[in-house]
Protein backbone atom coordinates (compact mmCIF):
# COMPACT_ATOMS: atom_id res chain seq x y z
CA UNK A 1 0.00 0.00 0.00
CA UNK A 2 2.45 2.41 0.64
CA UNK A 3 4.70 1.68 -2.07
CA UNK A 4 1.66 2.51 -4.48
CA UNK A 5 1.45 6.06 -2.49
CA UNK A 6 4.84 6.47 -3.47
CA UNK A 7 4.82 5.55 -6.76
CA UNK A 8 2.04 8.00 -7.10
CA UNK A 9 3.58 10.93 -5.57
CA UNK A 10 6.58 10.62 -7.75
CA UNK A 11 4.41 10.18 -10.49
CA UNK A 12 2.92 13.47 -9.14
CA UNK A 13 6.34 15.05 -8.79
CA UNK A 14 7.24 14.17 -11.83
CA UNK A 15 4.56 16.08 -13.79
CA UNK A 16 4.56 19.36 -12.00
CA UNK A 17 8.79 18.76 -12.34
CA UNK A 18 7.97 19.22 -16.18
CA UNK A 19 5.30 21.69 -16.38
CA UNK A 20 7.62 23.75 -14.51
CA UNK A 21 10.39 23.27 -17.02
CA UNK A 22 8.17 23.92 -19.55
CA UNK A 23 8.14 27.61 -18.57
CA UNK A 24 11.84 27.66 -17.89
CA UNK A 25 11.93 26.41 -21.54
CA UNK A 26 10.14 28.58 -23.00
CA UNK A 27 12.31 31.56 -21.11
CA UNK A 28 15.60 29.73 -22.74
CA UNK A 29 14.39 28.94 -26.27
CA UNK A 30 13.00 32.98 -26.33
CA UNK A 31 15.88 34.04 -24.73
CA UNK A 32 18.61 31.96 -27.09
CA UNK A 33 16.52 32.41 -30.03
CA UNK A 34 16.66 36.45 -29.74
CA UNK A 35 20.14 36.84 -29.03
CA UNK A 36 21.13 34.41 -32.04
CA UNK A 37 18.39 36.22 -34.60
CA UNK A 38 19.47 39.34 -32.79
CA UNK A 39 23.25 39.97 -32.58
CA UNK A 40 24.23 38.80 -36.87
CA UNK A 41 22.81 42.63 -37.38
CA UNK A 42 24.54 44.08 -34.88
CA UNK A 43 27.51 43.01 -36.17
CA UNK A 44 26.93 43.64 -39.29
CA UNK A 45 26.04 47.42 -38.53
CA UNK A 46 28.52 48.10 -35.73
CA UNK A 47 27.10 48.21 -32.09
CA UNK A 48 28.02 52.18 -31.91
CA UNK A 49 26.26 52.89 -35.31
CA UNK A 50 23.40 50.67 -34.13
CA UNK A 51 22.80 52.44 -30.76
CA UNK A 52 23.54 55.78 -31.75
CA UNK A 53 22.79 56.18 -34.94
CA UNK A 54 20.17 58.54 -35.86
CA UNK A 55 18.63 57.62 -38.40
CA UNK A 56 16.08 54.63 -39.53
CA UNK A 57 15.59 54.23 -42.97
CA UNK A 58 15.34 50.62 -43.36
CA UNK A 59 13.67 50.21 -46.99
CA UNK A 60 16.00 52.96 -48.53
CA UNK A 61 18.26 52.93 -51.40
CA UNK A 62 21.35 53.03 -48.62
CA UNK A 63 19.49 51.70 -45.51
CA UNK A 64 20.91 53.07 -42.33
CA UNK A 65 19.79 51.37 -39.03
CA UNK A 66 20.48 53.75 -36.11
CA UNK A 67 18.01 52.84 -33.43
CA UNK A 68 18.84 55.59 -30.98
CA UNK A 69 15.60 57.24 -31.68
CA UNK A 70 13.59 54.98 -30.88
CA UNK A 71 15.55 54.18 -27.48
CA UNK A 72 15.27 57.76 -26.78
CA UNK A 73 11.40 57.83 -27.40
CA UNK A 74 10.76 54.78 -25.52
CA UNK A 75 12.84 56.37 -22.43
CA UNK A 76 10.96 59.77 -22.26
CA UNK A 77 7.32 58.19 -23.16
CA UNK A 78 8.05 55.35 -20.57
CA UNK A 79 9.31 58.59 -18.03
CA UNK A 80 6.45 60.77 -19.24
CA UNK A 81 3.59 58.16 -18.52
CA UNK A 82 5.55 57.36 -15.40
CA UNK A 83 5.44 60.78 -14.62
CA UNK A 84 1.68 61.34 -14.99
CA UNK A 85 0.74 58.30 -13.76
CA UNK A 86 2.46 57.34 -10.06
CA UNK A 87 1.14 60.14 -8.45
CA UNK A 88 -2.27 59.69 -9.73
CA UNK A 89 -2.18 55.77 -8.69
CA UNK A 90 -0.23 56.39 -5.66
CA UNK A 91 -2.81 59.40 -4.33
CA UNK A 92 -5.77 56.83 -5.74
CA UNK A 93 -4.29 53.29 -3.81
CA UNK A 94 -3.67 55.88 -0.54
CA UNK A 95 -7.53 56.66 -0.78
CA UNK A 96 -8.45 53.46 -1.46
CA UNK A 97 -6.23 51.57 1.06
CA UNK A 98 -6.59 53.68 4.28
CA UNK A 99 -9.45 56.70 3.29
CA UNK A 100 -12.43 55.47 1.03
CA UNK A 101 -15.48 54.18 3.16
CA UNK A 102 -16.02 50.14 2.03
CA UNK A 103 -18.84 51.16 -0.80
CA UNK A 104 -16.63 53.73 -2.61
CA UNK A 105 -13.98 51.19 -2.19
CA UNK A 106 -15.53 47.98 -3.46
CA UNK A 107 -16.58 50.21 -6.67
CA UNK A 108 -13.55 51.73 -7.00
CA UNK A 109 -11.11 48.57 -6.98
CA UNK A 110 -13.61 46.77 -9.29
CA UNK A 111 -13.30 49.74 -11.97
CA UNK A 112 -9.53 49.51 -11.51
CA UNK A 113 -9.45 45.75 -12.42
CA UNK A 114 -11.96 46.44 -15.35
CA UNK A 115 -9.39 48.70 -16.58
CA UNK A 116 -6.44 46.11 -16.08
CA UNK A 117 -8.97 43.95 -18.37
CA UNK A 118 -9.43 45.99 -21.36
CA UNK A 119 -7.32 44.83 -24.17
CA UNK A 120 -4.79 47.22 -25.45
CA UNK A 121 -5.97 47.98 -29.00
CA UNK A 122 -8.86 49.06 -27.06
CA UNK A 123 -6.92 51.73 -25.55
CA UNK A 124 -5.38 52.14 -28.83
CA UNK A 125 -8.32 52.95 -30.73
CA UNK A 126 -10.01 55.06 -28.05
CA UNK A 127 -6.54 57.09 -28.27
CA UNK A 128 -6.98 57.31 -32.02
CA UNK A 129 -10.91 58.23 -32.15
CA UNK A 130 -10.80 60.53 -29.16
CA UNK A 131 -7.78 61.78 -27.79
CA UNK A 132 -5.57 62.52 -30.85
CA UNK A 133 -8.26 64.70 -32.49
CA UNK A 134 -8.77 66.43 -28.74
CA UNK A 135 -4.90 67.51 -28.44
CA UNK A 136 -4.99 68.45 -32.30
CA UNK A 137 -7.81 70.99 -31.26
CA UNK A 138 -6.28 71.82 -27.56
CA UNK A 139 -2.55 72.65 -28.68
CA UNK A 140 -3.87 73.62 -32.16
CA UNK A 141 -1.31 71.63 -34.16
CA UNK A 142 -1.71 70.52 -37.67
CA UNK A 143 -2.01 66.71 -36.29
CA UNK A 144 -2.65 65.36 -32.66
CA UNK A 145 -0.88 61.57 -33.12
CA UNK A 146 2.66 62.00 -31.20
CA UNK A 147 5.10 61.61 -28.29
CA UNK A 148 2.28 63.35 -25.88
CA UNK A 149 -1.07 61.37 -27.03
CA UNK A 150 1.47 57.90 -26.48
CA UNK A 151 2.56 58.89 -23.30
CA UNK A 152 -1.14 59.75 -22.16
CA UNK A 153 -2.31 56.37 -23.42
CA UNK A 154 0.57 54.91 -21.53
CA UNK A 155 -0.51 56.82 -18.35
CA UNK A 156 -3.73 55.09 -17.92
CA UNK A 157 -2.41 51.97 -18.70
CA UNK A 158 -0.15 51.79 -16.29
CA UNK A 159 -2.78 53.21 -13.29
CA UNK A 160 -3.99 49.39 -12.64
CA UNK A 161 -0.73 47.75 -11.62
CA UNK A 162 0.50 51.18 -9.74
CA UNK A 163 -2.74 51.26 -7.71
CA UNK A 164 -2.88 47.53 -6.84
CA UNK A 165 0.70 47.06 -6.28
CA UNK A 166 0.27 50.19 -4.00
CA UNK A 167 -2.87 49.12 -2.10
CA UNK A 168 -1.19 45.90 -1.23
CA UNK A 169 2.11 47.52 0.25
CA UNK A 170 0.12 49.98 2.25
CA UNK A 171 -2.43 47.16 3.41
CA UNK A 172 0.70 45.67 4.42
CA UNK A 173 1.84 48.53 6.99
CA UNK A 174 1.14 46.79 10.38
CA UNK A 175 -1.50 48.65 12.20
CA UNK A 176 0.39 49.11 15.14
CA UNK A 177 2.54 51.43 13.49
CA UNK A 178 -0.11 53.66 12.52
CA UNK A 179 -1.75 53.27 16.02
CA UNK A 180 1.48 54.58 17.90
CA UNK A 181 1.28 57.21 15.46
CA UNK A 182 -2.42 58.46 16.03
CA UNK A 183 -1.90 58.27 20.16
CA UNK A 184 1.01 60.62 19.81
CA UNK A 185 -1.91 63.16 18.26
CA UNK A 186 -0.64 63.07 14.48
CA UNK A 187 -4.15 63.39 12.18
CA UNK A 188 -5.21 60.44 10.25
CA UNK A 189 -3.96 62.42 6.68
CA UNK A 190 -0.43 63.06 8.75
CA UNK A 191 0.04 59.49 9.67
CA UNK A 192 -0.50 58.03 6.38
CA UNK A 193 1.56 59.85 4.53
CA UNK A 194 4.68 60.34 7.13
CA UNK A 195 4.40 56.61 8.44
CA UNK A 196 2.20 54.70 6.10
CA UNK A 197 3.92 55.18 2.43
CA UNK A 198 7.29 55.43 3.97
CA UNK A 199 7.06 52.00 5.68
CA UNK A 200 5.31 50.78 2.16
CA UNK A 201 7.93 52.32 0.17
CA UNK A 202 9.71 49.43 -1.11
CA UNK A 203 6.37 48.05 -2.39
CA UNK A 204 5.37 51.42 -3.76
CA UNK A 205 8.95 51.22 -5.63
CA UNK A 206 8.09 47.93 -6.87
CA UNK A 207 5.01 48.93 -8.17
CA UNK A 208 6.34 51.99 -10.09
CA UNK A 209 8.85 49.53 -11.99
CA UNK A 210 6.27 47.38 -12.83
CA UNK A 211 4.71 50.34 -14.03
CA UNK A 212 8.07 51.07 -15.96
CA UNK A 213 8.19 47.20 -17.64
CA UNK A 214 4.25 47.48 -18.81
CA UNK A 215 5.04 50.82 -20.61
CA UNK A 216 7.92 49.85 -21.89
CA UNK A 217 6.92 46.48 -23.33
CA UNK A 218 3.76 48.20 -24.73
CA UNK A 219 3.20 47.80 -29.04
CA UNK A 220 -0.06 47.54 -30.25
CA UNK A 221 -1.91 50.78 -28.39
CA UNK A 222 1.02 53.02 -28.65
CA UNK A 223 1.41 52.30 -32.73
CA UNK A 224 -2.22 53.66 -33.11
CA UNK A 225 -1.76 56.91 -31.40
CA UNK A 226 2.10 58.32 -31.44
CA UNK A 227 2.35 58.53 -35.69
CA UNK A 228 5.39 55.97 -35.84
CA UNK A 229 7.45 58.07 -38.06
CA UNK A 230 11.38 57.53 -36.74
CA UNK A 231 11.93 60.97 -35.56
CA UNK A 232 14.04 61.91 -33.09
CA UNK A 233 11.85 63.09 -30.03
CA UNK A 234 12.50 66.38 -29.56
CA UNK A 235 9.23 67.73 -29.04
CA UNK A 236 6.11 66.15 -27.09
CA UNK A 237 4.04 66.54 -30.34
CA UNK A 238 6.80 64.98 -32.30
CA UNK A 239 5.59 61.78 -34.48
CA UNK A 240 8.05 59.36 -32.93
CA UNK A 241 8.34 55.43 -33.02
CA UNK A 242 9.29 53.09 -30.10
CA UNK A 243 11.39 50.19 -29.27
CA UNK A 244 8.18 47.69 -29.61
CA UNK A 245 6.44 49.74 -32.49
CA UNK A 246 9.70 49.57 -34.45
CA UNK A 247 9.42 46.12 -34.06
CA UNK A 248 5.59 45.31 -35.02
CA UNK A 249 5.47 47.89 -37.57
CA UNK A 250 8.06 46.51 -39.98
CA UNK A 251 7.80 42.83 -38.49
CA UNK A 252 5.33 41.44 -41.41
CA UNK A 253 7.23 43.20 -44.39
CA UNK A 254 10.75 42.76 -43.51
CA UNK A 255 13.61 41.03 -45.04
CA UNK A 256 17.15 40.62 -45.15
CA UNK A 257 19.14 42.76 -42.97
CA UNK A 258 16.23 45.02 -42.28
CA UNK A 259 14.75 41.97 -40.43
CA UNK A 260 17.88 41.08 -38.89
CA UNK A 261 17.85 44.15 -37.42
CA UNK A 262 14.58 44.16 -36.28
CA UNK A 263 15.39 40.68 -34.25
CA UNK A 264 18.27 43.28 -32.99
CA UNK A 265 16.09 46.06 -31.34
CA UNK A 266 14.00 43.18 -30.23
CA UNK A 267 17.28 42.04 -28.07
CA UNK A 268 17.64 45.91 -26.64
CA UNK A 269 13.86 45.55 -25.63
CA UNK A 270 14.57 42.34 -23.49
CA UNK A 271 17.66 43.59 -21.98
CA UNK A 272 15.69 46.56 -21.11
CA UNK A 273 13.08 44.32 -19.46
CA UNK A 274 15.46 42.44 -18.01
CA UNK A 275 17.06 45.48 -15.95
CA UNK A 276 14.01 46.35 -15.03
CA UNK A 277 12.72 42.79 -13.77
CA UNK A 278 16.26 42.82 -12.30
CA UNK A 279 15.23 46.15 -10.32
CA UNK A 280 11.69 44.61 -9.48
CA UNK A 281 13.30 42.06 -7.66
CA UNK A 282 16.21 43.66 -5.98
CA UNK A 283 13.10 46.25 -4.44
CA UNK A 284 10.78 43.20 -3.61
CA UNK A 285 13.71 41.99 -1.94
CA UNK A 286 14.46 44.90 0.07
CA UNK A 287 11.04 44.69 1.17
CA UNK A 288 11.45 41.33 2.65
CA UNK A 289 14.14 41.87 5.10
CA UNK A 290 12.98 44.09 7.66
CA UNK B 1 -12.81 19.91 -10.26
CA UNK B 2 -16.59 20.17 -11.12
CA UNK B 3 -16.15 24.12 -11.75
CA UNK B 4 -13.12 23.59 -14.10
CA UNK B 5 -14.70 21.30 -15.84
CA UNK B 6 -17.90 23.37 -16.30
CA UNK B 7 -15.72 26.42 -17.23
CA UNK B 8 -13.45 24.24 -19.83
CA UNK B 9 -16.71 23.14 -21.13
CA UNK B 10 -17.74 26.51 -21.33
CA UNK B 11 -14.79 27.81 -22.77
CA UNK B 12 -14.67 25.08 -25.82
CA UNK B 13 -18.69 26.21 -26.60
CA UNK B 14 -17.79 29.42 -26.86
CA UNK B 15 -14.46 28.95 -29.04
CA UNK B 16 -16.79 26.37 -31.21
CA UNK B 17 -19.71 29.09 -31.68
CA UNK B 18 -17.00 31.66 -32.44
CA UNK B 19 -15.49 29.12 -35.08
CA UNK B 20 -18.96 29.09 -36.69
CA UNK B 21 -19.54 32.76 -36.52
CA UNK B 22 -16.19 33.23 -38.45
CA UNK B 23 -16.96 30.48 -40.85
CA UNK B 24 -20.72 31.68 -41.21
CA UNK B 25 -19.65 35.12 -42.44
CA UNK B 26 -17.36 34.13 -44.60
CA UNK B 27 -19.31 31.85 -46.46
CA UNK B 28 -21.98 34.23 -46.76
CA UNK B 29 -19.59 37.02 -48.16
CA UNK B 30 -18.46 34.89 -50.43
CA UNK B 31 -21.58 33.03 -51.83
CA UNK B 32 -22.74 37.39 -52.30
CA UNK B 33 -19.80 37.81 -54.44
CA UNK B 34 -19.80 34.49 -56.39
CA UNK B 35 -23.86 33.93 -56.55
CA UNK B 36 -24.51 36.28 -59.42
CA UNK B 37 -21.85 35.03 -61.35
CA UNK B 38 -21.69 31.18 -60.34
CA UNK B 39 -22.71 30.19 -64.02
CA UNK B 40 -20.18 31.94 -65.91
CA UNK B 41 -17.47 32.02 -63.58
CA UNK B 42 -17.07 28.81 -61.57
CA UNK B 43 -14.72 26.45 -63.36
CA UNK B 44 -17.25 23.30 -65.08
CA UNK B 45 -14.36 21.14 -65.66
CA UNK B 46 -12.23 18.84 -63.36
CA UNK B 47 -14.17 18.63 -61.23
CA UNK B 48 -12.66 16.07 -59.43
CA UNK B 49 -9.61 17.57 -58.57
CA UNK B 50 -8.01 16.74 -55.56
CA UNK B 51 -5.05 18.08 -53.73
CA UNK B 52 -4.42 21.72 -52.45
CA UNK B 53 -3.28 25.49 -53.98
CA UNK B 54 -1.07 27.49 -51.27
CA UNK B 55 -0.52 30.76 -51.66
CA UNK B 56 1.36 32.83 -49.59
CA UNK B 57 1.77 36.76 -49.87
CA UNK B 58 -0.01 40.73 -49.96
CA UNK B 59 -2.71 41.57 -47.97
CA UNK B 60 -3.86 43.97 -50.19
CA UNK B 61 -4.95 40.76 -52.25
CA UNK B 62 -6.66 39.21 -49.29
CA UNK B 63 -10.47 40.25 -50.64
CA UNK B 64 -9.55 38.84 -54.20
CA UNK B 65 -7.35 36.06 -53.77
CA UNK B 66 -10.04 35.11 -51.08
CA UNK B 67 -12.87 35.26 -53.14
CA UNK B 68 -11.32 33.38 -55.86
CA UNK B 69 -9.95 30.56 -53.80
CA UNK B 70 -13.97 30.17 -52.49
CA UNK B 71 -14.96 30.13 -55.94
CA UNK B 72 -12.40 27.52 -57.02
CA UNK B 73 -13.22 25.13 -53.82
CA UNK B 74 -16.75 25.17 -54.95
CA UNK B 75 -16.50 23.98 -57.77
CA UNK B 76 -13.56 21.21 -56.82
CA UNK B 77 -14.77 19.96 -53.64
CA UNK B 78 -11.98 17.70 -53.33
CA UNK B 79 -9.50 20.09 -53.55
CA UNK B 80 -8.27 22.87 -50.68
CA UNK B 81 -7.09 26.16 -51.17
CA UNK B 82 -5.29 28.16 -48.20
CA UNK B 83 -3.80 31.87 -47.97
CA UNK B 84 -1.42 33.20 -45.88
CA UNK B 85 -1.56 36.46 -45.34
CA UNK B 86 2.54 37.43 -44.76
CA UNK B 87 3.23 40.56 -47.04
CA UNK B 88 4.21 40.68 -50.62
CA UNK B 89 8.16 40.28 -49.84
CA UNK B 90 7.51 37.01 -47.59
CA UNK B 91 4.98 35.48 -50.30
CA UNK B 92 7.66 35.90 -52.68
CA UNK B 93 10.24 34.72 -50.47
CA UNK B 94 7.74 31.96 -49.64
CA UNK B 95 7.45 30.63 -53.17
CA UNK B 96 11.48 31.31 -53.83
CA UNK B 97 11.75 28.55 -51.02
CA UNK B 98 8.58 26.36 -51.99
CA UNK B 99 6.54 26.41 -49.23
CA UNK B 100 3.74 27.50 -51.25
CA UNK B 101 2.63 27.04 -54.44
CA UNK B 102 2.37 30.59 -55.77
CA UNK B 103 3.49 33.75 -54.04
CA UNK B 104 1.11 36.79 -54.34
CA UNK B 105 2.75 40.39 -54.45
CA UNK B 106 1.38 43.63 -54.89
CA UNK B 107 4.47 45.38 -56.42
CA UNK B 108 6.31 43.93 -59.60
CA UNK B 109 8.48 41.80 -58.92
CA UNK B 110 11.95 43.08 -58.37
CA UNK B 111 14.85 42.47 -61.05
CA UNK B 112 16.62 40.42 -58.43
CA UNK B 113 13.78 38.50 -57.88
CA UNK B 114 13.30 37.94 -61.13
CA UNK B 115 17.06 36.72 -61.79
CA UNK B 116 16.60 34.09 -58.56
CA UNK B 117 14.21 32.03 -60.87
CA UNK B 118 10.90 33.52 -60.25
CA UNK B 119 8.00 34.51 -63.25
CA UNK B 120 5.56 37.05 -63.09
CA UNK B 121 1.75 37.06 -64.07
CA UNK B 122 -0.04 39.99 -63.69
CA UNK B 123 -4.02 38.83 -62.22
CA UNK B 124 -5.25 42.78 -62.26
CA UNK B 125 -4.49 46.11 -61.54
CA UNK B 126 -4.97 47.82 -58.09
CA UNK B 127 -5.82 51.84 -58.14
CA UNK B 128 -4.06 53.37 -54.99
CA UNK B 129 -6.37 56.42 -54.18
CA UNK B 130 -5.52 59.52 -52.72
CA UNK B 131 -7.48 60.02 -49.89
CA UNK B 132 -8.07 63.54 -48.05
CA UNK B 133 -10.53 64.79 -45.66
CA UNK B 134 -14.45 65.36 -46.53
CA UNK B 135 -13.88 69.08 -45.33
CA UNK B 136 -11.04 69.33 -47.79
CA UNK B 137 -11.90 72.02 -50.53
CA UNK B 138 -8.98 70.34 -52.75
CA UNK B 139 -10.48 67.94 -55.18
CA UNK B 140 -7.97 67.49 -57.98
CA UNK B 141 -4.13 67.15 -57.65
CA UNK B 142 -1.28 66.22 -59.93
CA UNK B 143 0.94 63.58 -59.58
CA UNK B 144 3.73 66.11 -59.41
CA UNK B 145 1.99 68.04 -56.97
CA UNK B 146 1.25 65.24 -54.86
CA UNK B 147 5.35 64.21 -55.12
CA UNK B 148 5.91 67.22 -53.78
CA UNK B 149 3.72 67.61 -51.06
CA UNK B 150 4.85 64.22 -49.86
CA UNK B 151 8.73 64.98 -49.91
CA UNK B 152 7.98 68.35 -48.37
CA UNK B 153 7.83 70.38 -50.75
CA UNK B 154 4.39 71.95 -50.46
CA UNK B 155 3.30 71.98 -46.88
CA UNK B 156 0.19 74.46 -47.16
CA UNK B 157 -3.28 73.04 -48.69
CA UNK B 158 -3.34 76.98 -49.96
CA UNK B 159 -0.35 76.16 -51.91
CA UNK B 160 -2.61 73.84 -54.25
CA UNK B 161 -5.72 75.70 -54.13
CA UNK B 162 -7.19 74.72 -50.61
CA UNK B 163 -7.57 76.36 -47.41
CA UNK B 164 -4.69 77.73 -45.50
CA UNK B 165 -3.75 74.72 -43.22
CA UNK B 166 -0.90 72.76 -42.84
CA UNK B 167 -1.19 69.66 -45.01
CA UNK B 168 -0.31 66.24 -42.36
CA UNK B 169 1.00 63.32 -44.36
CA UNK B 170 -0.25 59.90 -43.74
CA UNK B 171 1.18 56.62 -44.80
CA UNK B 172 2.14 53.36 -44.66
CA UNK B 173 4.96 51.44 -43.12
CA UNK B 174 8.56 50.77 -44.53
CA UNK B 175 7.95 47.29 -46.74
CA UNK B 176 3.87 47.70 -47.61
CA UNK B 177 3.40 46.96 -51.06
CA UNK B 178 0.97 50.06 -50.73
CA UNK B 179 3.69 52.08 -49.64
CA UNK B 180 6.21 50.88 -52.42
CA UNK B 181 3.87 50.92 -54.89
CA UNK B 182 2.50 54.61 -54.17
CA UNK B 183 6.78 55.89 -53.82
CA UNK B 184 7.48 54.33 -57.23
CA UNK B 185 4.59 55.60 -59.65
CA UNK B 186 5.12 58.96 -57.72
CA UNK B 187 9.39 58.63 -57.90
CA UNK B 188 8.99 59.82 -53.70
CA UNK B 189 11.09 56.83 -53.28
CA UNK B 190 12.54 57.54 -49.72
CA UNK B 191 12.13 60.41 -49.85
CA UNK B 192 8.45 61.05 -48.26
CA UNK B 193 8.12 62.85 -45.12
CA UNK B 194 5.72 61.21 -43.12
CA UNK B 195 3.42 62.56 -39.93
CA UNK B 196 2.24 59.29 -39.57
CA UNK B 197 2.83 55.74 -40.33
CA UNK B 198 0.48 53.35 -39.45
CA UNK B 199 0.03 49.94 -40.05
CA UNK B 200 -3.06 49.52 -42.32
CA UNK B 201 -5.19 50.41 -44.32
CA UNK B 202 -8.11 50.87 -41.85
CA UNK B 203 -5.93 52.91 -39.76
CA UNK B 204 -4.95 55.29 -42.42
CA UNK B 205 -8.49 55.81 -43.42
CA UNK B 206 -9.47 56.45 -39.63
CA UNK B 207 -6.85 58.74 -39.28
CA UNK B 208 -7.57 60.50 -42.48
CA UNK B 209 -10.84 60.46 -41.70
CA UNK B 210 -10.28 62.24 -38.10
CA UNK B 211 -8.13 65.09 -39.46
CA UNK B 212 -9.42 68.11 -41.77
CA UNK B 213 -5.82 68.61 -42.71
CA UNK B 214 -5.13 65.17 -43.37
CA UNK B 215 -3.62 63.18 -46.93
CA UNK B 216 -3.48 60.04 -47.24
CA UNK B 217 -2.81 56.52 -49.69
CA UNK B 218 -4.99 53.49 -49.64
CA UNK B 219 -6.26 51.05 -51.82
CA UNK B 220 -9.21 52.18 -54.22
CA UNK B 221 -11.29 49.24 -53.28
CA UNK B 222 -11.39 49.89 -49.83
CA UNK B 223 -11.81 53.69 -49.87
CA UNK B 224 -14.95 54.58 -47.50
CA UNK B 225 -17.39 57.19 -47.60
CA UNK B 226 -15.64 58.78 -44.75
CA UNK B 227 -12.87 60.25 -46.92
CA UNK B 228 -12.50 61.82 -49.95
CA UNK B 229 -10.95 60.41 -52.94
CA UNK B 230 -9.22 62.86 -55.14
CA UNK B 231 -8.56 63.40 -58.68
CA UNK B 232 -5.14 62.97 -60.27
CA UNK B 233 -4.58 64.84 -63.35
CA UNK B 234 -8.35 65.31 -63.52
CA UNK B 235 -9.22 61.60 -63.39
CA UNK B 236 -11.40 60.46 -60.84
CA UNK B 237 -10.18 57.12 -59.97
CA UNK B 238 -12.49 54.16 -60.64
CA UNK B 239 -12.47 50.38 -62.27
CA UNK B 240 -12.72 51.98 -65.79
CA UNK B 241 -9.62 54.91 -65.28
CA UNK B 242 -7.55 52.62 -63.52
CA UNK B 243 -7.90 49.62 -66.45
CA UNK B 244 -7.41 51.98 -69.36
CA UNK B 245 -4.36 53.97 -67.41
CA UNK B 246 -5.91 57.20 -67.37
CA UNK B 247 -5.67 56.87 -63.54
CA UNK B 248 -2.13 57.40 -63.02
CA UNK B 249 -2.07 55.84 -59.39
CA UNK B 250 -1.95 52.30 -59.89
CA UNK B 251 -0.06 48.84 -59.19
CA UNK B 252 -0.23 45.26 -60.14
CA UNK B 253 -0.98 42.24 -58.46
CA UNK B 254 0.87 39.62 -59.10
CA UNK B 255 1.52 36.34 -59.30
CA UNK B 256 4.89 34.73 -58.96
CA UNK B 257 5.87 31.28 -59.52
CA UNK B 258 8.96 29.68 -59.92
CA UNK B 259 10.67 29.10 -63.25
CA UNK B 260 11.32 25.37 -64.20
CA UNK B 261 9.08 23.94 -61.37
CA UNK B 262 6.06 22.42 -62.61
CA UNK B 263 2.78 23.61 -60.33
CA UNK B 264 0.48 20.47 -59.29
CA UNK B 265 -2.25 19.63 -61.00
CA UNK B 266 -4.88 21.34 -58.50
CA UNK B 267 -2.23 24.47 -59.05
CA UNK B 268 -2.12 24.65 -62.28
CA UNK B 269 -6.00 24.37 -62.38
CA UNK B 270 -6.31 27.13 -60.26
CA UNK B 271 -3.24 29.37 -62.05
CA UNK B 272 -5.62 29.17 -65.11
CA UNK B 273 -8.79 29.89 -63.95
CA UNK B 274 -7.62 32.96 -62.36
CA UNK B 275 -5.77 34.43 -64.92
CA UNK B 276 -7.60 33.19 -67.81
CA UNK B 277 -10.64 35.77 -67.73
CA UNK B 278 -13.04 33.07 -66.78
CA UNK B 279 -13.02 34.37 -62.86
CA UNK B 280 -12.60 38.37 -64.32
CA UNK B 281 -16.27 39.05 -62.48
CA UNK B 282 -15.35 37.84 -59.33
CA UNK B 283 -12.00 40.03 -59.88
CA UNK B 284 -14.36 42.90 -60.40
CA UNK B 285 -16.28 42.07 -57.29
CA UNK B 286 -13.23 42.54 -54.93
CA UNK B 287 -12.64 45.86 -56.38
CA UNK B 288 -9.85 45.35 -58.33
CA UNK B 289 -8.94 45.51 -62.13
CA UNK B 290 -8.71 42.09 -63.84
CA UNK B 291 -5.35 42.10 -66.48
CA UNK B 292 -6.35 39.61 -68.64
Amino acid sequence: MKSKTNLFETIVHGIFLVLGLITVGCVLLITIYLIISGIPAIREIGLLDFLFGDTWASTAAQPQYGILPFILTSIYGTAGAILLGVPVGFLTAMYLAKMAPKRAKSVMEQAVSLLAGIPSVVYGLVGMMVLVPGIRSLFHIPDGAGLLAAIVVLAVMILPSIIKMSITALEAVPKEYEDASLALGATPEETYFRVSAPAAKSGIAAAVVLGVGRAIGEAMAVMMVAGNAANMPDSLFQSVRFLTTAVASEMSYSSGLQRQALFSIALVLFLFIMLINAALNFFLKGEKKP
Amino acid sequence: MKRVLSAITALTLMLTLAACGSNGGTTADVSTTAGGTTAAAAPSENADLTGSVSTDGSTSMESVIGALGEAFTEANAKATFTYNPTGSSAGIQAVQEGRCDIGLSSRALKDEEKASGLTETVLAYDGIAMIVNPANTVEDLTVEQIAAIYTGEITNWSEVGGEDAEIVLIGREAGSGTRSGFEEITGTEDACKYRQELTSTGDVITAVAQNPGAIGYASLASVKDTVKALKVDGVTPSEETVKDGSYKIQRPFVLATKDGVELSETAQAFFDYITSGEANEIIVAAGVVPAN
